[in-house]
Order: structure tokens, then sequence, then C-alpha cells
């Protein structure tokens, strides 16, 4: 499977000199640039590792770049996404955020439909990538 | 403005209130040195005077009307502070190129409303004044509603900020689609549709105005085989989706059942018809702050009074109201789809939606600033005749912060709804993604979707299939300040 997450999922995964096309957007709007990773990607886990702090005070895309062959060293079969983050008055959240690496096969999700009252289901979405492994094993220490 | 012999307030108390009739300007609800406080209220109308009516006394009229007037000198507007509550029309100019037609403006004392009651503003404002005889025509073009009246309501439950947050999407419009056909189908068959339009590749689906619970499909049964198709699609694509349920029901203790069923069964949205009507809307606002849930507002009915520019109430007024009401989507209008929207004048309602501080902006019908006090932002909806072919249109005309809902041009599609879905996702991602480079998308948009159909046969199927489809017609509700035209 492929997950869609992020606002590029659906065209063929962006090269870098694409990706640092979008970072100078980003940079141009005001906004900072972070990196995150994670082998868990359930829609509902909110925080990703952070790869550093954002890059509040970068105004080169190459140097999203060089954090993110970095990331990519240290973390390779994670999913990787840069966030850039508006901190205008009325916004102060992620303005665009897409995946810049996946791991070679994605294990998806399962779910889960505990049945219920009536005809109801209660539905949960579980990762394989975190049934697959121990905490311990997934985690630095 | 107005005849040279337009009556003047009378100001010898005598005479004021002696019993019998008198002109509304002379009893006060015209002051044209009036200068408008920080916290009234101000209005807009566009009035058209039967023949031999003073514009000014229309205008007063119109001030008398919608506050404290009645057709005859009472005393016991003695016992009151009767200059406060009076409103006051203060302002009239005739409207460009439209005879007989005139603006004026009217203010209102902050202490004429209840606080947090959209009910009792309309009551107000819209309650009697047009049917009012002297009148032929009159609309509310615009208001102004001052900070300390705004910040009496809690607004929209989720706000565009939230919502992208919940749904961990950002960075381009979201994509939904209505169901179709809108009425007929199974619970099994309708949740089918669902599913195959969030698997290909949409984020939300939609009930329409008119599906509730009909002897063809009964409320549960909708709510359940959609939730179904909402979660499978979820499980096999790692992305948050959802389906708008339509609540819309004939009583509000149904209503809140409907709204119950939806969240139990984890939906992240409901959805509510602007026909039930404003106190229905704000209570169902608050149920959906207290139980972390989305509302979608589709606007059903509204054409009824904001279409014809001459009567009625146009549609930013509808659109003010409704975010102090506390909706999360509003329909608001798709410029080049099959219902009436004016390019500029459609702007103007996704300002009103979205703004921090709305800019005064007369060729957008936006005739005040409007600071919105740091209420929620209402996450505006582009729907009805629109496809993939549009793409650079759409996202020219409205950016980022707008759902696009393709109903016939997702489920239409010849290679099936999944593929009608990845056709638009497609043509979305790669729009977005050549504007970030600095592309020129409003001329080169046709060459960024045929190079993106290179690679995506279903986005090539829908090009081929739509592609050269317009609605090109002239628009009725435009702004009178410039020339308008309707776009191809």
């Amino acid at each position: 499977m492929r997950i869609t997450q992020g606002c590029f999922s659906f065209l063929p995964d962006l090269t870098d000199t694409q990706i640092a096309a979008q970072v100078n957007y980003c940079l141009e709007q005001g906004w900072a640039v972070s990196l995150e990773f994670t082998d868990d990607p359930h829609p509902r886990n909110t925080y990703w590792n952070m790869w550093g702090l954002p890059m509040f005070d970068l105004r080169d895309p190459a140097g999203v770049i060089g954090e993110l062959k970095a990331c990519r060293d240290a973390n390779p079969e994670t999913y990787i996404r840069i966030n850039a983050f508006d901190s205008t008055k009325g916004w102060e959240t992620v303005r665009m955020s897409f995946i810049v690496q996946r791991p070679t096969a994605e294990p998806g999700f399962r779910l889960v439909r505990q049945e219920s009252k009536g005809r109801s289901l209660h539905y949960t979405m579980e990762s394989y990538a975190v049934g697959r492994n121990p905490e311990g094993a997934r985690y630095a220490p | 403005m107005g005849a040279a012999d337009t009556p003047q307030q009378i100001l010898d108390p005598k005479k004021r209130y002696q019993a019998g009739v008198l002109k509304y300007a002379q009893m006060g609800y015209w002051d044209a040195d009036y200068e408008p406080k920080d916290t009234d209220v101000l209005a807009v109308f566009r009035i058209t005077p039967q023949e031999g009516v003073d514009p000014i006394e229309a205008a007063a009229a119109v001030a008398g009307e919608s506050s404290t007037a009645t057709w005859t000198v009472v005393w016991t507007d003695r016992l009151t502070a009767c200059d406060k509550y009076r409103a006051k029309a203060y302002r009239i100019d005739p409207v460009p190129g439209q005879e007989g037609q005139y603006f004026c403006w009217v203010a209102y004392d902050l202490d004429l409303f209840e606080e947090g009651s959209i009910a009792n503003l309309t009551a107000s404002i819209i309650g009697n004044v047009f049917s009012f005889k002297p009148l032929k025509a009159a609309r509310l073009e615009d208001m102004r509603l001052p900070v300390a009246y705004v910040k009496t309501f809690r607004g929209p439950p989720t706000g565009i900020v939230v919502e992208r947050e919940r749904l961990e999407k950002y960075g381009r419009p979201l994509l939904g689609a209505t169901m179709k056909p809108k009425l007929g189908l199974s619970g099994k068959n309708y949740g089918r549709v669902v599913y195959e339009a969030l698997r290909g590749g949409l984020d939300f689906t939609k009930d329409d105005e008119n599906i509730n619970s009909q002897p063809f499909m009964h409320w549960r049964d909708r709510f359940l085989y959609c939730m179904e198709g909402v979660n499978q699609a979820a499980a096999q694509t790692g992305e948050s989706k959802g389906h708008y349920l339509n609540i819309t029901a004939g009583t509000m203790e149904e209503m809140y059942k409907r709204a119950e069923f939806a969240r139990d069964l984890g939906s992240c949205i409901v959805m509510i018809d602007l026909v039930i009507g404003w106190t229905a809307i704000q209570s169902i606002s608050n149920w959906c702050r207290d139980n972390d849930m989305i509302l979608h507002m589709h606007r059903a009915g509204h054409g009824t009074y904001t279409r014809q520019k001459n009567h009625g109430v146009s549609f930013r007024v509808i659109a003010k109201w409704l975010r102090l009401a506390g909706v999360d989507h509003l329909h608001a209008g798709t410029a080049v789809g099959k219902l009436e929207g004016d390019p500029m004048t459609v702007q103007g309602f996704y300002n009103v939606c979205r703004d921090t501080v709305t800019k005064q902006d007369l060729t957008r019908g936006l005739f005040f600033e409007q600071d919105w006090a740091s209420i929620k932002r209402v996450m505006p909806v582009a729907s009805g005749g629109i496809h993939a072919g549009q793409m650079h249109q759409l996202l020219g005309l409205f950016g980022d912060e707008v759902v696009l809902q393709f109903g016939g041009g997702t489920i239409g599609h010849p290679m099936g709804i999944q593929a009608g879905a990845t056709a638009n996702r497609v043509a979305l991602e790669a729009m977005v993604l050549a504007r970030n480079e600095g592309r020129d998308i409003a001329n080169e948009g046709p060459q960024i979707l045929a190079d993106a159909a290179k690679w995506c046969q279903p986005l090539r199927a829908a090009l081929d299939t739509w592609g050269d489809i317009t609605f090109n017609y002239t628009s009725t509700d435009t702004s009178d300040f410039v020339p308008t035209a309707s776009v191809a």
C-alpha cells in the first residue's frame, strides 16, 4: 500500500530538486520548516519524532536538504515528512506538510471491527508497524 | 439627496409627540450628521422606493421599521430613552447604473440586540421592513457587526485551523463529493459510493441537502454503511477521511439523536441544512463544541432570497450571520460551476468566511471593514458543476483554504468512482505543486493538467470527458461598483 498523507502523495515521489522548490515556497511565505520521522504513520499519531527544532531563521532551502539527507541516513526505512509552520496571528499552525521518504514496503493498517449494540461497530485502526516490534526495538534509548 | 422638501426631524417635544401620523424623518429616523459609534451595528440596504416616495423618507422608514417605529406617533416613546433606541439612517447614495435604487446606511445602537442571538438580530433587521408598502423592493447588502457584539457569539465550533490539525491535512484544498443520485440509493449501495470515492483519494464525501430518512434509506442504515465506507477507506490509505452525515430532521430532539449516533460511530463531521433555522443552528453548534465535531452547513434554500439583487438578503450577510452562529463549513459558491456566482462577488463571500479582518472592498460587495475579533475561520465549500479541468481556475480564485467538491465529476467518471476521485486528487496536487514552484497556473494550467494526465490515466479520461464543459451564463448577483463578467 501507499499511504496518502501529505499534500503530494498522489504524485510520483518528489526529487530533491522538487523538494527544494517547495521548501523555497515555504520560506517565501515566512514559514519555518521542520523535519519529522516515524515508523508509525497512524493518522491519529500526531507527534512524530522531531529531527531537531523547526528551522526558524533559515533562509536557504539547501539547509533543509542537508538536514533531510542526514535524517534519511540516520533513519532509513521510516517515513519522513517536511512541515512548514506559520506563526502569524490567526494561524499559528502547520500550513503545509508532505512526505519525503517512505519505507520500501509500507505495512499499512489493520481495521478492527468490534461488534456492539444493534448493528453498530466500533472501529479501530492499528499500525502493523507497531505490532511487529516491541517498543524497545522501535525507539532509540 | 432627496427632494428639497425632505422632512426634518421635529425637535420640539410637544409637536413631536402630538397624536397623529408623522414622516419617519420627522420622527428622527434620518440624521445626516450622525457619526456611527464603534459599538453600533451598521447595515446597508439597497432600496427601491415606490414612485413619488422621497428616498430619504424611505431610508428613514427602513431605519424606523427595523427598530422602534410604528406607523403613528405613540406617547409611550417618552417613557424610554427613545433617541438611543431609534435606528438612524445617516447616508444615502444612488446605486451606480440602477435608476430608482439607493443604498441607504443605517446605524443601530448595540442595546437593541440580545447578545448571542442571530434570531433576535434578524427579527430586527429583516423582521418586517421587507414587506413595507412604500418600498417596491429592499435588499440587505451588508452589515458591520461591532467587536462588542461579535464577542457575544462563540462562532465556529472547530474552525479551519483545528479542522486541519484534526485531519492532519495541510497545504492544499480539501476534496469532497456529494453522493449521487441524491435520492433513491439503499444504505448499502450508498455506502459503496462513499467508500469508492474516499478510497480513490477524496477527503470527504457528503450527503445531499434532502437526504434525511426516506423510505428507500432510513437514517440509521445510512449512518452505519457510510461509516463502514469511511473507516475502510481510512485504513487502506492511512489518511483521515470523513462523510458529512446530514442530521437535519423535523425536530431538535431528532437532530440530537442523529448527531449522537454519528458521534458514537466515530464520525468526525455532521451536516445540517440552512432551512433548519437560526436557533437550531446555534443549538447544534453548541452540541458540536461539546462533542469535538466539525459542523458542515449546506445553504439549502438561500437562493430564494440571495440571488436577485434588488430584493432579499445578500449571501455575504448570511455568511456573516453563519460565522457568528457557528458553522465550520459553508457552501459559498464556485464562480465557475453550474450555480449562480460572479467571481468577485463570490470571492467576497470567501473573505467573510476566512478573514481575521475583512477589508472594505466595494468591487467584491464588501461595504464595511469587519473585525472578526479572533472568532474562528469558516472553511468555504465550492460545490456544484465543477470538474478536474477547472483546477487551475479554482485554485487561483480560492487558494488553499477551501473544500472543492466534485460530485458528478467524481461519480460520473467513465472508469469508475475511484478513478474519478484519483483524477481530481492528482489534478489538485499537480496544480498546487506547480503553483508553489512559481508557475503561472492561470495560463499554464491546462498544460500542467495535460502533463499530469500523461502518467495518470484517470485524469486523462476526466479531461477527455469534461475538459470543455463550462457554465458560461451572466451572473445575477454582481457588484454595481464595477462591470463584471462571468468566468468561462
